[in-house]
C-alpha cells in the first residue's frame, strides 16, 4: 500500500464490532475494519447506509451503542469529540460566518492555547496550503463555495492533526470543482502524511481518492478493499452497480472446474466466468462483468477461444454519452448487456435491431450469488 | 414593465394597517401637541417653558428612575430569557410547546390583570409570604409590593416574551452545525459558547434588549400599581401632570421628550436589525 509518505506512524483506527441504534433500528450493524495510518479510506454508500453515522460515532457526536472505536490503541468511545482531537470537515463547511478566514483557521489553535507568535506562522502555513493566502480578511459569505471548502481544510490540518474527518466535503460543488478539489485534498493528504477517513456517497470520488474503500449498505460493510479491486472484483450484487454500470446475467451453475464455472441461462446460453468464492453446480447466480470489457463485433469472425465468451444478440437500443456510446444489446429472452465502446473514432455506434455478437474475457466475469 | 401584478409590490395591503395608524394615533398625537403648546405662547416662550420643566427636580428625578428601573428590567429580562430561548432553540415536540405556550400565553391576558395577579402573590399576606413564614425561612413578611422589587417583578414578567421570542428567533438561525464544528475542531464548551455562539447571538440580545427598554420607558400600570413612592416613572407623572394638576402643556412637553427618546432608540434598533441582515443571520 502506497504509505511511504505516512511521518510519524500515527493515526491508525480501529473499529471493533461498532453499534448504533435509533428507536431499535440498527443504523450502523456490529461494523469492524482497521485503518492504517497515512490512509485514505472512504466510506462508501447510498443515503442511509450508516456511513454518516459511522464517521460521527468516530467523531464523537454520535454515542456507540456498543463495540469499541481505538486510536492507535486506545479506545476513545468515552472522549468527548473536542479531546479526541481529529481535524474534521463538514458537509455545509460550517465556517463561523462572524470571524473571517484568519480567525477561522486559527480557531483550533486557539482553542488549544497555542501561543500567539505561533498562531499567524501556523495559519499562514495552511492557508498556503489550499492557496488562500490573499483572502485572510474575507467573510465566508464573500467566499465562493470552492474557497470556503478549501477554509475548511485549512481549519482541520492547521493543527498538524494524524486524523482528519470528512464528511461529504465535496457535496455541494459542481462537477468540475469537485474533480480539481478532490485532487487537492489527496495531494494535501499525502503531504501531511494524514490518516483521511472520508464519506461519500459518489462512486468516483472514492476511487480517485482512496487507498481503501469500504462499502457500506444498510448499516453493514459489505466489502474493504482497494478501488480496482472493488471494482473488478465486487463481492456483492448491490456493489457491483452501485460502483457504475453492471451487467448482472441470471443463471444457473452447470459447472464447476477449479475457480472458474459456466453459467446457464435461461435462454440457454452457457458463459463462463470466475469463482471468488466456493459455489454449489445447480445453485442460482448472476454473472458480472463490466459493460466496458464487453467487445461488439459483426458477425462475421466469430472467436472460439474457449478463454472467451461469446453471445449472439440484437442491439435494442444505443446513447451518445460523449466520450462513450453505450449499446443494449438482448442476448437471450429479457437478457440485456449493456456494452460501452470507447468513441475513439467516428462510426462506432451502431444502430438498432443490428445483429452483433458479443464477447469478452472468462477471465472479466465473476460469479456473483449474493 | 415587468410587473404584471396589479397590485404593484403588495404596499396596498398595508394600506388599510396605515390609515388606521395614522387616524387613531399619529393625527390625533399632532392635534394634542399642536393644541397644548399653542396655548403655551411664542416659540421662543415655548422652548423656555420646556426646558425648565425638563429640567425640573420631579422630572430629573422621574428620567432618573425610568432609566434606571428600565436598565435593571432589561438586565434582569435578559438573563431570565437566555438560557430560557437557548432551551426552546435546541428542543422540538411535546416540551418545546409547553414552555412555549407558558411564555406566550400571559400574552394573552390583560396586563391590569397579570400585575394584579402579583400583586395577590407579592403582598404583605400574599401567597408568598405565607408560605415562607411557614416554612420558617423568614419571621416576618417581606416587604415587596410598593416597592423597586416589586416594581421589578412586575416588569419582567410583563416583558419576558419580547425578549425570549427575539432571542429565540436569532438563535434558531444559528447552524448547529457550527457548534458540532467548534467541538470537532478542539473547543470545550465554554469555549465554543463564548467565540461562537454568543458572537452569533448578540444581534438577538441588543434587538431584544432595546425592544424591552423601549416599552419599560413608557410603562405605566405595573409601576403605578406595584410601585412605592419613590419610584415615579416618567410615564406617570405624565398622567399627574394631567389628573391632578390639569397642566395639560406640561403633559405634552415630557409626553413630546418621552417619544423623541423613544423613537431615537428605535432608530438604534432599526440599525441592528440591518446589521443584522446583512450577516445573513
Amino acid at each position: 500500500m502506497n504509505h511511504s509518505t505516512s511521518g510519524q506512524g500515527k493515526g491508525a483506527i480501529e473499529l471493533r464490532q461498532v453499534t448504533k441504534r435509533y428507536n431499535n433500528e440498527c443504523v450502523v450493524d456490529a461494523v469492524s475494519t482497521t485503518i492504517a495510518p497515512g490512509e485514505f479510506f472512504s466510506l462508501l454508500g447510498p443515503s442511509g447506509s450508516g456511513k454518516t453515522t459511522t464517521l460521527m460515532m468516530i467523531a464523537g457526536f454520535a454515542e456507540v451503542d456498543h463495540g469499541q472505536i481505538l486510536v492507535d490503541g486506545t479506545d476513545i468511545v468515552e472522549v468527548p469529540p473536542q479531546r479526541r482531537g481529529f481535524g474534521m470537515v463538514f458537509q455545509n463547511y460550517a465556517i463561523f460566518p462572524h470571524l473571517n478566514v484568519f480567525d477561522n483557521v486559527a480557531f483550533p489553535l486557539r482553542a488549544r492555547k497555542v501561543p500567539k507568535d505561533q498562531i499567524k506562522e501556523r495559519v499562514s502555513k495552511a492557508l498556503e496550503l489550499v492557496r488562500l493566502e490573499r483572502f485572510v480578511d474575507r467573510f465566508s459569505r464573500q467566499l465562493s463555495g470552492g474557497q470556503q471548502q478549501r477554509v475548511a481544510i485549512a481549519r482541520a490540518i492547521v493543527f498538524q492533526p494524524s486524523i482528519v474527518l470528512m464528511d461529504e466535503p465535496l457535496g455541494a460543488l459542481d462537477q468540475n470543482l469537485r474533480y480539481q478539489m478532490q485532487v487537492e485534498i489527496k495531494d494535501i493528504q499525502q503531504r501531511l502524511g494524514m490518516t483521511v477517513v472520508y464519506v461519500t456517497h459518489d462512486q468516483e470520488e472514492a476511487m480517485n481518492m482512496s487507498d481503501r474503500i469500504a462499502i457500506m449498505n444498510s448499516g453493514k460493510i459489505e466489502q474493504v478493499g482497494r478501488p480496482a479491486e472493488i471494482y473488478e472484483n465486487p463481492a456483492t450484487k448491490f456493489i457491483a452497480r452501485f460502483l457504475g454500470e453492471a451487467n448482472l446475467i441470471e443463471g444457473t451453475i452447470e459447472e464447476v472446474s477449479g475457480d472458474v464455472a459456466v453459467l446457464r441461462t435461461a435462454g440457454g446460453l452457457a458463459l463462463s466466468a470466475r469463482l471468488t468464492e466456493p459455489v454449489e453446480r445447480g445453485a442460482r447466480a448472476n454473472l458480472f462483468v463490466r459493460p466496458e470489457r464487453v467487445a461488439i463485433a459483426s458477425e462475421v469472425g466469430i472467436a472460439t477461444d474457449p478463454a472467451v465468451n461469446c453471445a449472439n444478440g440484437r442491439v435494442v437500443q444505443t446513447s451518445f454519452l460523449g466520450n462513450i456510446l453505450r449499446h443494449s444489446i438482448e442476448i437471450g429472452p429479457d437478457i440485456l448487456v449493456t456494452v460501452d465502446v470507447q468513441n475513439a473514432s467516428a462510426g462506432l455506434l451502431r444502430t438498432a435491431q443490428e445483429n452483433v455478437v458479443l464477447s469478452w474475457p472468462v477471465a472479466d466475469g465473476v460469479i456473483l450469488q449474493r | 414593465m415587468a410587473r404584471s401584478n396589479k397590485f404593484g409590490d403588495g404596499s396596498v395591503f398595508i394600506l388599510p394597517a396605515v390609515l388606521l395608524l395614522v387616524l387613531v394615533l399619529v393625527a390625533p398625537l399632532i392635534w394634542f401637541f399642536i393644541q397644548t403648546l399653542a396655548g403655551v405662547g411664542t416659540a421662543a416662550e415655548l422652548l423656555t417653558q420646556a426646558w425648565s420643566i425638563i429640567t425640573s427636580r420631579a422630572v430629573v428625578t422621574a428620567l432618573a428612575t425610568t432609566n434606571w428601573i428600565s436598565l435593571l428590567v432589561t438586565l434582569l429580562v435578559l438573563v431570565i430569557s437566555y438560557p430560557l430561548a437557548y432551551y426552546l432553540a435546541n428542543r422540538q415536540g411535546l416540551r418545546f410547546t409547553l414552555v412555549l405556550f407558558c411564555i406566550i400565553v400571559p400574552y394573552f391576558t390583560s396586563i391590569i390583570v397579570r400585575t394584579y395577579s402579583w400583586m395577590v402573590l407579592i403582598g404583605r399576606n400574599g401567597i408568598i409570604n405565607q408560605a415562607l413564614l411557614s416554612l420558617g425561612v423568614i419571621t416576618e413578611p417581606l416587604t415587596l409590593l410598593y416597592t423597586k422589587t416589586g416594581v421589578l417583578i412586575g416588569m419582567v414578567y410583563v416583558l419576558l416574551p419580547y425578549m425570549v421570542l427575539t432571542l429565540y428567533a436569532t438563535m434558531k438561525a444559528i447552524d448547529p452545525n457550527l457548534m458540532r464544528a467548534a467541538r470537532g475542531l478542539g473547543a470545550n464548551g465554554f469555549y465554543s459558547f463564548t467565540r461562537i455562539y454568543f458572537p452569533l447571538s448578540v444581534y438577538g440580545v441588543v434587538s431584544g434588549s432595546l425592544i424591552v427598554f423601549i416599552v419599560a420607558i413608557g410603562f405605566f400600570i405595573t409601576p403605578a400599581l406595584m410601585g412605592g413612592p419613590s419610584d415615579v416613572m416618567i410615564a406617570m407623572l405624565i398622567e399627574r401632570s394631567v389628573e391632578i394638576m390639569f397642566d395639560w402643556s406640561g403633559a405634552a412637553i415630557m409626553s413630546l421628550f418621552l417619544l423623541f427618546v423613544t423613537l431615537l432608540l428605535y432608530g438604534v434598533y432599526y440599525r441592528v436589525t440591518d446589521v443584522r441582515r446583512m450577516m445573513g443571520a
